[in-house]
């Protein structure tokens, strides 16, 4: 559900044909009938955008039917946990939770949400701001995340409670009727049960269930929420941290997960932490640690994670008596993300701009993005061929339609030449978290370099024009340690390629060592918050445990008649571990929840935690050990709470911190929907959105009768993304030569469209043209009576390349899930006519 | 003599991603059509639109729904040379181009074809057609070159969900057989096999698993050698090809032509 | 009818005669055994090997690059990986034309502002400027206090948006670039 697995992940796919060989069923929920749904047992339509609507659905049928596992909900999530009496649900509010407030000015929200009320009563009164003031003042880091433990949370293990977290779920779902379900996504009735019992079926000791998404799920002003909806859903089969169980995100990019890890986004630095922000109370050092750090579960370790990696960034100048260098670290102070700064860039707030390996003029308003870069001074392309935006100043169709024009546009644009994966040794980290080396097999031809050359050659100009620099504010950069070059007399004599950085520098860095020594850390359990160890990525320490082992280049697969676990190929952040919080594979006395699905469990004789997988839990705590109460870290938890992220250690049902819109997923319509929110009428769209106000993002109305179309957007098999790395590839370009968009016959008759007939689609942004491809496999759904067409796009065209075709894109508008700025391409308004 | 060896396609599983026809074209080292600059042919998902010269894996997509949607599939299936123990093309070579391997299958010697399409017009399939960069004719050879350092062909091993599975054609035809029983078992009982026995042209050593009659995907379910009114010339054809095949010797060329392309105009002559 | 032989027969018959072929020819000094039916060799027979990884989706697929006299001759999947048992999709299978591809830059190309075409560049010049104009903007743009007090020591107007397909390593190095001389805008394709 929310991924067409089978076309975007094929060899992924491998192993779903393979359990299908032996017996697993397969359900696809998908808008579209695919190659995922051709390869299904079952294949259900719903309509773009309704999946909460759907999953609600199942929550509701798990709980009302008690399919749930009730020895696993009670003992491992927090449907026990009681909520604040001043909690009121979208039940109580018609569609909203408690704390929503009108939003500041700047944050492209019409309201945020105040989460105060969303959390758990505690048995004791709590004053944080007082115990903040008190634990400022401790001697150590330990010591004051000590003082911020909070009393425990109130329960109720019969779950009868009217405010534990069980029933308040049991009433936010109880609108989710399967009638409910058929009305909203146009699913019939009898094929959502069916989908319903397969689940129930399939889950509980003997059995898992996996739920696969990707970005068919994200692609929404609530994706977090439909993310949130499938955990919540998993916690109540009992579906996670279990062999088989799992959400299983497919993401898209070769290291795209390692992007986030090694987070080359705004909001985040190293191994998840918050990057330090103004708009938070991150004044000092302790401030940070005071406001980011949980007293309880494993997070308590943060100050450590924090030093280190600014020992990673300032080295020697990062001491005790200068908060290691914190105050040189930048603070963001809003909302950087990638439609958030392009918004920038069309108001002519951003001078100069790098594009690494993205081709944003084929992205998001495509449009609009072409005339931001016309804004720019300077502009910086690195790429394989020359792709749509290092095009864009004479080749966009801005351009060709007289729009703008090459001698008024400023941008001064360098398109540097990249070398590829075969020409670059280095890792990549798979959407299951395992970190894989690929060794360099052939120098890349003439001026083209890898990325990290590019960089490194650029620091080290930049630590040369700053070198003399006095000012306070270079500081910092002045202090940065930068080094990546390789040692005299071992840089490769092999390549006549010069000036390289030394890759395992670079993972010293990651990996971290002891500042005196120099010793490599074997594992993030060393990690210190005096400045005693250097480690920029507490996640992959561990890594690189010394010198000589380097486990991302492991290749000691499992033999085929071992659990497949593969420890010895690669390694997977963190510890090596391939199922995270694994704890939960046994039951709550530690022994394997069945024989079929054991993974992880409890060794009595050994005392120790052992199995096929790395425990995801402190090695020798036995099952039957009490929480200590008022402790801090690990010791606050017992022996029986799996999630040992959470201050909890319990699996959330109910998310009292962390999200932005709401605790528990609601069905919103997309911004652009054809048909009102029948759940709740007074709140048509997810209140929290993100909507980038411009005079080229225009919005579709409810019903809009101009565009009355469903246009979903997506990706093929045979292209990558704006097919920077495929449509100039002729092997590829071939397969999908041209852009095309599936409609419906039903549709194709009533608009008198034929197959191969060129058509334009139109929404409130922009319009483009395409070949139809007229398909049963899409289909007209009845929605609350109504009849809703649905048509597909894929998005991988531009106007450069092999294989050229319009820019999807430029249908698509700039509306943003609140929690992590995703846009809305799976379900927007257009129209579509047979072009003239 | 090795075993003879082959692929068992089984659709069932296949999910129409194309790796066979890349990988085919990697290791092969074959063009795309017109550089990769083509047109959408606008049937299905498929835009390489047959097998061909440059194409010697095809992926068929056939969309079958009813108009209510009540019942609907798309049905995939990697197309391929089947490598005929009785060989049209073989026979109807007038080169000795064509030769049966020690693996028992089929093809052509690029350096003793000379482009005369007898081949093309003699198979059944619509397999083979004239590379246009070397006026030659040309089609799948089961990876020969890489058969005879032990390697799986290509496209076999690009295969992600094993549809198309590469082996000695003994093992193959029993898991075929398996697969077809757990199909049967499950309900699909349109599922049946085609050319695992002699009854196709002796048998196809590129044999497969379909989910409905030949003709939905494009095959015949009869399909005829040109030969069979000419069975003597066809026998000491088919082994003449073999000995020559194996020999290459220019000597004996000409001879084996003169006798063969008697043997094969007669044939197309039949037709 | 001579051709209704078994498949067993046929091989039989074919086998002896090419055995006894071949061997007669051996005492020729000639080896033609069945190997050498074309003159075809393995192509990468010679081909040094290297592990690497599909830099397309995130499933991590293992490749293996064959490379002859230092060019890259064939890109395949890699037997040996769990992950994918030496299977590849179509884009994993076209690797090789990422790499060995005519249309493929090779030179730095420059547009001068307001310049109606691209002029062939320098590298080290283009580097040398790029870092002039990064220096120059940060230090134009540069804010250490916010009207309201807040110190943010960074930069918000340039722009760095990276893709995913591109190494760890650079990642690091990236971001730690970046972040060191106070750029905040910092985006990736991970978040749409």
């Amino acid at each position: 559900m929310g991924s067409n697995m089978a076309e975007n992940h094929p060899v992924a796919f491998r192993w779903v044909a393979e359990a299908k060989r032996r017996g697993a069923k397969v359900v696809h929920i998908d808008p579209r009938f695919t190659r995922t749904s051709a390869l299904a047992d079952l294949y259900v339509p719903l309509r773009s955008g309704t999946d909460i609507a759907f999953l609600g659905g199942l929550i509701r049928y798990v709980i009302e039917n008690e399919k749930y596992f009730k020895d696993y909900v009670v003992n491992y999530t927090n449907a026990a946990t009681i909520i604040r009496d001043d909690f009121q649900d979208t039940e109580d509010l018609e569609g909203v939770f408690s704390g929503l407030k009108e939003a500041p000015q700047g944050t492209n929200q019409k309201y945020v949400y105040d989460n105060a009320t969303w959390q758990y009563k505690r048995v004791a009164a709590w004053d944080v701001a007082k115990a903040r003031e008190e634990a400022k003042k401790a001697a150590t880091f330990a010591e004051m995340i000590q003082k911020m433990v909070p009393p425990a949370a109130e329960k109720d293990p019969t779950l009868q409670h009217p405010r534990t977290v069980f029933q308040i779920v049991r009433r936010h779902f109880s609108r989710y009727t399967p009638e409910m379900v058929e009305q909203i996504c146009g699913t019939p009735k009898e094929l959502f049960l069916r989908v319903a019992e397969i689940l129930a079926e399939n889950s509980g000791p003997e059995r898992t269930t996996m739920m696969v998404y990707a970005m068919g799920w994200t692609q929404h002003t609530y994706g977090v929420q439909n993310i949130g909806a499938a955990a919540l859903l998993q916690l109540l089969l009992g579906n996670v941290g279990r062999p088989g169980g799992g959400i299983l995100a497919l993401r898209g990019h070769a290291t795209i997960q390692g992007s986030t890890d090694v987070p080359t986004l705004h909001h985040s630095i190293h191994g998840y932490m918050a990057h330090p922000d103004a708009r938070r109370n991150h004044d000092t050092l302790r401030d940070y640690m005071l406001t980011e750090t949980r007293p309880t579960g494993f997070w308590a370790n943060l100050p450590k994670f924090l030093v280190s990696y600014l020992k990673s960034m300032y080295g020697d100048a990062a001491k005790p008596e200068n908060d290691f260098g914190y105050d040189w670290h930048p603070k963001i102070a809003g909302d950087y993300s990638f439609m958030a700064s392009f918004h920038a860039m069309a108001r002519g707030e951003i001078k100069g701009a790098f594009f690494f390996g993205q081709n944003p003029a084929t992205s998001i308003n495509g449009s609009l993005i072409r005339r931001a870069l016309a804004n720019l001074d300077w502009m910086v392309v690195k790429d394989n061929f020359e792709i749509e935006t290092a095009a864009f100043w004479y080749k966009s169709p801005e351009v060709e339609r007289g729009e703008m024009k090459p001698e008024e546009i400023k941008t001064e644009v360098f398109l540097f030449p990249s070398a590829q994966v075969a020409e670059i040794e280095g890792t990549f980290t798979n959407t299951q978290r395992w970190i894989q080396f690929h060794e360099k097999a052939a120098d890349p031809p003439g001026d083209c370099r890898s990325d990290a050359w590019f960089t490194h050659q650029l620091a080290l100009r930049l630590k040369k024009l700053y070198a003399d620099s006095t000012l306070p504010r270079d500081e910092g950069f002045k202090n940065l340690t930068w080094d990546f070059d390789y040692d005299p007399g071992h840089y490769p004599t092999n390549t006549r390629i010069q000036g390289e950085p030394d890759v395992m520098k670079i993972w010293r860095e990651i990996n971290g060592f002891k500042t005196d020594t120099g010793e490599l850390l074997k594992g993030f359990g060393e990690l210190k918050d005096d400045g005693s160890t250097t480690c920029a990525s507490w996640i992959y320490c561990g890594a690189y445990p010394e010198e000589g082992k380097f486990l991302p280049a492991n290749r000691n697969p499992d033999p085929d008649d071992k659990p497949g676990t593969h420890l010895g190929w690669a390694f997977a952040w963190p510890a090596n571990r391939r199922i995270l919080y694994n704890r939960a594979s046994a039951d709550p006395n530690g022994n394997p929840w069945s024989e079929r699905k054991k993974l992880v469990w409890w060794d009595a004789t050994q005392k120790k935690w052992v199995g096929y997988d790395v425990p995801d839990f402190p090695a020798t705590k036995a099952p039957d050990t009490p929480a200590k109460p008022g402790a801090a870290g690990m010791d606050a938890h017992d022996g029986k709470s799996p999630f040992i992220l959470l201050p909890d250690g319990k699996g959330w049902l109910f998310v009292p911190t962390g999200l932005q819109d709401g605790p528990l997923p609601t069905h919103y319509e997309p911004v652009e929907s054809p048909v009102p929110n029948l759940l709740y009428p007074k709140w048509q769209i997810n209140p929290i959105a993100k909507i980038y106000e411009h005079e080229r993002n225009q919005l579709a109305t409810v019903g809009d009768t101009q565009y009355p179309i469903v246009l979903t957007t997506y990706r093929l098999t045979e292209h990558h993304l704006s097919g920077a790395m495929s449509r100039w590839l002729p092997w590829l370009a071939e397969l999908q030569p041209e852009l095309f968009v599936e409609i419906s016959p039903e549709l194709a008759a009533e608009k008198g469209i034929k197959n191969l007939d060129l058509v334009r689609v139109s929404s409130k942004r922009g319009s483009i043209v395409a070949k139809a491809l007229v398909t049963p496999r899409l289909r007209p759904l009845t929605v609350n009576g109504k009849t809703v067409h649905q048509i597909g796009m894929p998005w991988h065209w531009g106007f450069m390349g092999l294989a050229v075709g319009d820019v999807v894109n430029d249908l698509t508008s700039w509306v943003a899930d609140p929690n992590v700025m995703i846009h809305e391409a799976k379900a927007l308004l257009v129209n579509v006519e047979k072009a003239q | 003599m090795a075993e003879p060896m082959g692929f068992f396609t089984d659709t069932s599983v296949c999910i129409g991603c194309k790796a066979c026809e890349v990988a085919c074209k990697a290791w092969n080292q074959l063009p795309a059509r017109n550089g990769g600059k083509v047109q959408l042919s606008g049937m299905s998902y498929d835009n390489t639109v047959s097998l061909s010269g440059i194409q010697w894996r095809h992926v068929k997509f056939i969309e079958d729904f009813t108009p209510d949607r009540s019942t609907g599939r798309w049905l995939m299936m990697s197309d391929v040379c089947k490598h005929c123990v009785r060989a049209a093309c073989l026979e109807a070579c007038p080169t000795g181009a064509i030769i049966r391997t020690e693996f028992d299958t089929v093809v052509i010697q690029q350096d003793v074809c000379n482009g005369c399409r007898a081949c093309i017009s003699a198979c059944p399939f619509g397999v083979i057609e004239i590379n246009p960069e070397t006026n030659t004719a040309m089609k799948c050879t089961l990876c020969y070159d890489r058969l005879q350092a032990g390697m799986v062909p290509a496209c076999a091993q690009a295969c992600p969900t094993q549809s198309i599975q590469f082996g000695p054609i003994s093992e193959l035809r029993q898991r075929a057989q398996q697969r077809l029983e757990q199909l049967h078992a499950q309900g699909v009982t349109q599922a049946r096999l085609y050319g695992h026995d002699e009854s196709i042209l002796g048998g196809l050593n590129s044999f497969y698993l379909l989910l409905d009659e030949p003709e939905k995907y494009g095959l015949p379910s009869n399909p005829q050698l040109p030969s069979t009114r000419v069975p003597a010339a066809a026998a000491v054809s088919t082994a003449t090809a073999v000995v020559l095949g194996l020999l290459g010797l220019v000597g004996l060329r000409k001879q084996r032509m003169d006798q063969l392309a008697a043997a094969a105009k007669q044939g197309n002559d039949g037709e | 009818m001579a051709m209704a032989v078994s498949r067993r027969q046929f091989l039989k018959v074919g086998g002896a005669a090419a055995g006894t072929a071949a061997g007669a020819l051996l005492g020729l000094g000639v080896d033609l055994r069945p190997k050498q039916v074309r003159a075809q060799q393995l192509r990468i027979k010679d081909a040094q090997v290297y592990p690497s990884v599909c830099p397309y989706c995130a499933v991590g697929c293992g490749t293996l690059v064959h490379v002859v006299n230092g060019q890259i001759v064939n890109i395949e999947g890699n037997p040996k990986s769990p992950v994918n048992k030496g299977n590849l999709c179509p884009k994993g299978a076209a690797t090789y034309q990422l790499h060995v591809n005519p249309n493929r830059l090779t030179k730095v190309l420059y547009r001068k502002p307001y310049g109606t075409q691209w002029e062939v560049v320098d590298l080290d010049w283009a580097m040398d400027r790029v870092a002039e104009l990064v220096k120059k903007t940060r230090d134009e743009t540069f804010v250490e206090t916010l009207p309201n007090g807040k110190r943010v020591m960074h930069t918000t107007a340039i722009f760095a948006l990276g893709g995913a397909t591109i190494d760890n390593e650079w990642n690091h190095i990236h971001q730690k670039l970046m972040r060191g001389l106070g750029i905040v805008r910092i985006e990736n394709q991970a978040r749409i």
